[in-house]
């Protein structure tokens, strides 16, 4: 065992990486859920977002234009499920699971031509001076561009529940939609707007998977990030803090255990491997003992006759 | 009951036509671990079946299945495609060993190849290939190769062929360059890019300037690019898109001329249950091209040693060579029988870590 070969900057570095994707997807979908929809489709999103991306990037060699593709792609896909939940009333449960078989299939039927390609790659933004101080240098401030996305997007989720007037009334739809409706809201219009910038958040995590982390097209290779995702955003008690909170330790304590193996730590390899899983959970169900609780109306089906 | 006998029969004859039919075409069935696209193992398979249906043309027709996770699901999937009127069905991961032989007892008129199994039946043959003589060779130009001495592995599953494929590349780094260490992780996967990738990551930040892999994408080899300095090999498949820099050589399965025999011992009606275990002498293992990356003199080496282990000269298990805790395996001179290498449990001397039980 030799732990001094485990560098804490860059593990920290790394864990920043590794938890990008399931946060962005985490966030859109706080959004959704805190709008009364459960939307189960994260990882077929994330999926169509990762293949939407990486052919926009390859075909017009600028990774932004990928990532605002990713969005898109993303964002047309639950537009599927907003018409199939809230024009045709479907349940959400079903919906959702088709929405992710669905997009798993649609993104393998896309992605045929482009197994083996390349993308362009995403520079990291060196900021001068600040990316040259020790440790604190290369952990904050020499990332790529997304990494700061996620995390103004955090902030920006937060800000947006918690003090604006659109986060008073995306919360009122999501705790109560006959009130909300009977206060003159478009309940409705509301959620599909939520279930849009969910899609293309999801998009945004699937593709910064496919031109980022990985970076190349593969089948089925968000490999279950969304459904980490979705569960990341119950334990975190369907607050953005915690979201943030519990997508970096997931992506801490899974660079930190390929690291322990590297270095060979003497613990079974097995413990090691569900370590991200049992953690995060252990740590966000300690903190979520507030009694916190889901928006009352999450995955109740609304229709303004009832 | 006239009406029922009537429509047994009727059934029974679209039946013997449905047979009829399908007895001029033999069907070749496939079972994959991953998608076709994942650019190496299971991408190679498909490239075997497809050469099936170039070398005979209107004789066979070829069904395949994608991403069947190991374990009780294919059992599901074999017997779908059995059910379907396969002649011959190809298993191509370990995972599927019980599932098929389970299968096969169903369907003794079908006949089942296992890829990298040790279970047979009457109608199960089991193939798979030497990859560690390929692997002996990779270890050679690591060894060489590497600055840091420290060359990263990422491993799949701990099963022999696996464990096989450590304790060769190993043997050959040390050979070398006495100083070399391996570090290893253990990804529980045969193909997971974003684990691939991270795993690549976490040993390159560990300092390995070489990463070897036994996992089926081409993620350690994009990390691999952008670390930079660093060197990878194409496993399974050339990954030649990597190439000359960071994959420097790689191991190929070439699968074809072996799916094509078997295919034509089920059209002769001569087809056994056998146990093929091929290397580099049939070309069913290949090296990938050495770019020029390394140095002639390695290049050369390597060769060398392609040829020595092909014309049946060199063997990479020679002794002398102890087990992990310092017990003796292979006296001087002595070569590991194929029982031990099929079954290898054990990390030769040098190795650190556990073997995950």
């Amino acid at each position: 065992m030799d732990l001094s070969s485990i560098s804490p900057t860059l593990l920290l570095a790394s864990l920043m990486v590794a938890a990008t994707p399931i946060l962005l997807a985490a966030l859109g979908e706080l959004v959704v859920e805190r709008a009364g929809v459960l939307n189960l489709g994260v990882e077929g999103m994330m999926i169509t977002g990762a293949i939407c991306g990486f052919a926009i990037a390859v075909n017009t060699g600028s990774p932004l234009l990928g990532f605002a593709a990713a969005a898109v792609g993303g964002a047309l896909l639950s537009l599927l499920f907003a018409l199939l939940t809230q024009i045709a009333l479907a349940n959400h449960v079903a919906s959702g699971l088709a929405l992710t078989l669905f997009g798993l299939g649609l993104s393998a039927l896309l992605g045929q031509g482009y197994v083996g390609i390349k993308p362009p790659p995403t520079g990291k933004l060196d900021i001068p001076l600040l990316s040259d101080i020790p440790f604190f240098g290369p952990v904050l401030f020499s990332h790529d561009i997304m990494v700061y996305v996620g995390l103004a997007l955090t902030l920006a989720v937060w800000v947006m529940l918690k003090h604006t007037r659109i986060g008073l009334i995306l919360r009122a739809v999501g705790e109560n939609h006959d009130a909300a409706h009977a206060l003159g809201y478009k309940v409705v219009r509301v959620r599909i707007m939520a279930i849009l910038f969910g899609g293309a958040c999801a998009g945004l995590g699937g593709a910064y998977i496919s031109l980022i982390r990985v970076p190349q097209w593969t089948e089925g290779m968000t490999a279950g990030a969304g459904w980490i995702a979705l569960a990341l955003v119950v334990f975190a008690s369907w607050k953005a803090g915690r979201v943030l909170l519990g997508a970096y330790l997931f992506g801490g304590v899974t660079v930190l255990q390929l690291n322990l193996q590297a270095a060979g730590v003497a613990l079974p390899v097995e413990y090691l491997s569900m370590s991200p899983y049992v953690i995060t959970i252990l740590v966000l169900v300690i903190m979520s003992a507030d009694r916190s609780r889901a928006p009352a109306s999450l995955g109740r089906t609304f229709h303004a006759s009832g | 009951m006239k009406l029922t006998r009537l429509l047994t029969g009727a059934a029974l004859a679209l039946g013997l036509a449905g047979a009829a039919v399908a007895d001029d075409k033999t069907k070749v069935g496939f079972i994959y671990v991953g998608p076709i696209g994942d650019g190496g193992w299971t991408y190679e398979h498909d490239k075997g079946r497809l050469a099936v249906e170039e070398h005979f043309g209107d004789k066979v027709e070829t069904v395949y299945q994608e991403s069947v996770p190991e374990g009780a699901d294919a059992e599901r999937a074999i017997t779908q495609m059995a059910l379907q009127g396969a002649d011959l069905i190809f298993t191509t991961s370990f995972g599927y060993m019980d599932p098929t032989v389970n299968v096969a007892a169903k369907f003794p008129n079908v006949k089942f190849e296992h890829a990298t199994g040790y279970k047979t039946a009457d109608n199960v043959s089991t193939y798979s290939a030497r990859f560690y003589e390929g692997r002996a060779i990779q270890g050679h130009i690591a060894g060489k190769m590497t600055k840091s001495n420290i060359i990263g592995y990422i491993a799949s599953y701990p099963i022999p062929e696996v464990i096989r494929g450590i304790n060769s590349a190993y043997i050959h780094a040390k050979k070398v360059n006495p100083d070399v260490e391996f570090k290893i992780i253990w990804a529980f996967t045969w193909f997971d890019p974003a684990k691939e990738a991270d795993a690549a990551t976490a040993l390159i930040e560990q300092g390995a300037d070489v990463i070897l892999q036994h996992t089926d994408s081409t993620a350690p080899q994009a990390a691999a690019e952008k670390a930079g300095g660093v060197i990878t090999f194409g496993q399974a498949s050339d990954m030649s898109e990597y190439a000359p820099f960071p994959r420097v050589s790689s191991i190929i399965d070439n699968w074809a001329p072996y799916y094509i025999a078997r295919t034509q011992a089920v059209m002769d009606g001569t087809w056994e249950s056998v146990q093929t275990w091929d290397g580099i002498s049939t070309g069913m293992v290949g090296i990938g091209e050495i770019t020029d990356a390394v140095p002639e003199d390695v290049k050369a080496e390597a060769l060398a040693m392609k040829a020595a282990i092909a014309a049946g000269e060199y063997h990479p298990f020679t002794g002398p060579l102890k087990k992990q805790d310092g017990s003796d395996w292979l006296a001087e001179g002595k070569v590991a029988d194929d029982g031990t290498l099929l079954g290898m449990n054990f990390y030769v001397e040098g190795l650190t870590g556990e073997i995950p039980q």
